[in-house]
């Protein structure tokens, strides 16, 4: 059973009100946040020897040293619910303004989920927008919902309800806010899969410039004046009116049926889910999308990802889409939200699972796993910012390639192996015999068949991609932007190679659909 | 239901099925494969050139009596000559046993054989002794730190004995699966930025090593050494244990049962991990006291070395190292970090 990123109804409601929802922790302490709700409640510190309980019952918040602590964060940390809240809100806040990438006036597409992650950094941003003026955050949100239903086979009527609800909460948030359901990808344009080249973030001058001309324009302006004007709730204008169709949703739950594995599913999930929030994003002209993803999560994404063979790309999976991350707040003790994934497949079903059960439980034992993990992955290579495409890009997940030729003594070569296993031993040393396409992992670019689509999708794809499709007996069921694009760079790329001879220098500088 | 025949020579029936592929082979045709794949990473990897005098660290586990077996197999056509070379290190109950299928090996295969042992070569402390003068703080007792670090010190000791200009272990791709799990989980960058490769080409004097075996899934390896009927000893360290690595082996085991293909996955990923430049360790220097190859003052085996002898073991374990060179106030430890920082070098 794939898994959803679905709230309890419950929760998804209450989030954005001011009563104090009372939760019960263990041992029968509050642990009410107020206007955030925190899901599960935090974990008391772990002790095998001794119980917990008399140690915070005596503890006083290690901030204000006045107020009775709620949440244990870290090993012992003992905060009150406004110190905590402060704590918080003044990690995401740094976050934003560390990194930089958002410039002031920027359009800024928000990624909600319905989870607590995201729901807490969407809250985060209404606060820090309703601010008095020296502190206001400076960026243009909107908020986007994808629509799942489709892919974790929830019933119409389920669907409905948990879209009206999600209408409900959406509205409240007084930002312009997107529907899209996944099986909007079935209409998508190739250009989805096409890298744009960011402009790079600029120095420190040119971010401290913009602010002060922001500053400037906005006193000229009134306050009020620039800011206000977009946040209207409204619906998107070029959303597809009405809800998918039937054929559309069929398309869809065929193609994740078609799927053999759990974990290959996710990640056709995921990759769906981006280019549609990609897509959302360039059509309604928001340069930036923030996801909200914990740290615990990012910790876990990173070893998934690592996992999955995708080691080249985990400074970019980390930043995907120039996105900056929503509030990579240290969660210590609270852990990930498991109540969130509605799913009951067991432990073993797929990587992504795994790693974060494995992760969670390593916690426990060894508190600094999750912020060691995340710092790793700090000092890996950035994404490059000169905009130049270092060389050809996945397909689906727009990765520089990271494939080696067939045969190398290397992972990719193990599996592309084509050694004489049809013939009696002495082995022809280094001489790569027979064909060179075999099933599977497809031979390098440029050197498999052209008439086989199969072969031609998969020489575009780079490691990662390339086994998790493995995992999909047919390419058919994929949406159509996806197999048109592959043929538009297959034809491309054979056409290059015709002309090779004739082209002096870079012909990478093509603007818009190539055609030669 | 009868076996299939074997897809490679079509005339005897299969008597096992390849993990990755699936294929079925016949037990002569598999390890034929096995014995191919290796001498093409060998020379893919130009890892082996002619000529060679190859130092095999020989440990009589299966990995390196696989590894001893394979390369005596191809060395007329690598043109390499092989020596065995043990390590003692001095675990009783443990390391006899292992040594004494060595000899057999040895014996059976007609290869010369060194033995080295950490007690001449480090003053008299055996692991057994490491252990007991780690134990009693409470925490573990970080043995897998000493035993590795000086293992491949051992091992290079060796090596020169014997005139070697290669060293070759039987790390497997499983190994180098946990390996970048590991570092990761412990957030080595360092280590991180050095793995992935086949091998060290050698710098500052130290001798070139590789690992022949590290595209070949343990499975593979334990097949092999059934079908070739190799005698190795198969029992698992006594402090083994207590290491970091168990946690990476148990996570890989179970990612390889929801993805086949998960080892040479995280292969590839280590293969291809990028540490940006600032995060970049300097490159090494020699150490001051022993002269081989060290990214600080002191190379890793002094320091450890070191601090065994001064009745604080625990003093080259941990960040900073301070105290080594000169008296420092001893460090109050924080129980909430992992036992061990100072992971195994990357050898």
């Amino acid at each position: 059973m794939l898994c959803c990123r679905k709230p309890t109804p419950p929760s998804l409601l209450e989030w954005h009100s001011p009563s104090e929802q009372d939760l019960q922790g263990p041992q029968g302490l509050p642990l009410t946040l107020g206007d955030v709700c925190l899901w599960p409640p935090a974990r008391l510190p772990q002790s095998d020897t001794e119980p917990a309980e008399p140690r915070t019952r005596d503890q006083k918040c290690v901030k204000c040293k006045e107020g009775l602590p709620v949440v244990v964060i870290r090993a012992g940390d003992a905060f009150c619910r406004d110190c905590f809240k402060a704590l918080y809100v003044h990690k995401f806040r740094a976050m934003l303004g560390k990194n930089r990438l958002i410039f002031p006036g920027e359009k800024v597409l928000l990624a909600w989920s319905g989870g607590a992650s995201s729901s807490s950094m969407v809250w985060q941003v209404l606060e820090g927008l309703s601010r008095d003026s020296a502190k206001r955050l400076r960026f243009v949100p909107g908020v986007v919902y994808v629509d799942e239903g489709a892919a974790c086979g929830q019933s119409p009527e389920n669907r409905a309800k948990t879209l009206a609800e999600v209408k409900l909460v959406l509205q409240t948030t007084s930002f312009p806010w997107h529907i899209v359901a996944l099986e909007e990808v079935f209409s998508l344009p190739p250009s989805v899969l096409r890298f744009s080249a960011q402009e790079p973030a600029g120095t420190e001058g040119a971010y401290k410039a913009a602010v002060d001309s922001f500053l400037q324009q906005q006193h000229v302006l009134g306050a009020d004046g620039v800011e206000r004007q977009s946040q209207h709730c409204f619906q998107d204008p070029h959303s597809h009116t009405g809800p998918p169709t039937t054929a559309q949703t069929q398309a869809l739950s065929r193609l994740f049926d078609s799927v053999k594995t759990l974990t290959a599913k996710e990640e056709l999930l995921q990759t769906l889910r981006t280019h549609l929030i990609l897509h959302v994003a360039r059509n309604h002209g928001y340069s930036k999308v923030m996801m909200g993803d914990s740290c615990t999560r990012l910790a876990i994404k990173l070893m998934t990802s690592l996992a999955l063979g995708r080691g080249a790309f985990l400074a970019w999976d980390t930043v995907r889409l120039q996105t900056a991350q929503g509030s990579p707040r240290r969660q210590g003790e609270l852990g990930t939200p498991p109540v969130v994934r509605s799913s009951r497949a067991p432990e073993k079903a797929s990587i992504h699972r795994l790693m974060e059960a494995f992760i969670l439980r390593l916690q426990a034992q060894f508190p600094s796993t999750i912020s060691t993990v995340y710092r790793t992955s700090e000092k890996l290579i950035k994404a490059p910012r000169d905009g130049c495409a270092a060389g050809p890009r996945c397909l689906l997940c727009m990765c520089t390639l990271d494939v080696d030729t067939a045969d190398s003594a290397t992972a990719f070569g193990a599996q592309t192996s084509h050694l004489p296993q049809m013939q009696p031993p002495v082995a022809q040393a280094g001489a790569a015999a027979g064909p060179c396409c075999c099933a599977g992992m497809g031979g390098a670019p440029g050197c498999g068949r052209r008439e086989d689509p199969r072969a031609q999708v998969m020489e575009q794809l780079c490691y990662g991609c390339r086994v998790n499709m493995k995992d999909l007996p047919s390419l058919e069921p994929l949406p159509p932007y996806i197999l048109s694009e592959a043929q538009l760079r297959s034809q491309r790329a054979t056409v290059e190679q015709e002309v090779q001879e004739y082209l002096l220098g870079d012909s990478e500088d093509e603007t818009g659909t190539g055609e030669s | 239901m009868p076996a299939p025949q074997c897809a490679s020579c079509n005339k005897a029936r299969a008597a096992l099925r390849r993990p990755r592929s699936g294929q079925a082979l016949c037990g002569a045709c598999f390890c034929a494969t096995f014995e191919a794949e290796v001498l093409h990473t060998v020379v893919a990897g130009r890892l082996l050139p002619p000529g060679a005098v190859v130092a095999v660290g020989a440990s009589g586990g299966k990995d390196s009596t696989v590894l001893a077996h394979v390369l005596r197999e191809l060395a007329p056509r690598l043109d390499i000559s092989l020596h065995l070379v043990a390590v003692d290190e001095g675990i009783g109950g443990y390391r006899d046993a292992a040594l004494a299928a060595v000899r057999r090996q040895a014996a059976r295969w007609e290869l010369p054989l060194t033995v080295v042992a950490y007690a001449d070569l480090f003053g008299g402390w055996t692991m057994d002794a490491v252990a007991r003068s780690t134990a009693g703080s409470g925490r573990s007792r970080s043995c897998c730190t000493f035993c590795g670090v000086l293992r491949r010190r051992a091992l290079e000791e060796g090596a020169r004995l014997v005139g070697a200009t290669h060293v070759v272990t039987g790390h497997n791709a499983d190994d180098m699966a946990e390996t970048v799990l590991m570092n990761f989980l412990r957030g080595d960058a360092g280590r991180l930025a050095r793995g992935g490769g086949l091998g060290s080409p050698g710098e500052g004097g130290a001798l070139p090593r590789c690992r022949p075996l590290q595209l070949a899934s343990q499975k593979e390896v334990v097949l092999y050494a059934h079908f070739r009927r190799l005698d190795y000893f198969s029992e698992e360290c006594v402090y083994a244990p207590e290491a970091f690595r168990g946690h990476a082996r148990d996570l890989l085991k179970m990612l390889e049962a929801a993805r086949p293909s998960a080892v040479l996955d995280l292969v590839h990923s280590a293969e291809r991990l990028a540490l940006a430049p600032a995060a970049r360790p300097p490159p090494p220097g020699a150490c001051s006291r022993c002269g081989a190859l060290a990214s600080r003052a002191l190379c890793q085996a002094c320091a450890l070395l070191d601090g065994l002898n001064r009745g604080r073991p625990r003093l080259a374990i941990g960040k900073g190292r301070r105290g080594l060179d000169e008296e420092g106030p001893p460090r109050e430890p924080q129980p909430s970090r992992p036992p061990t920082s100072q992971p195994v070098p990357d050898f």
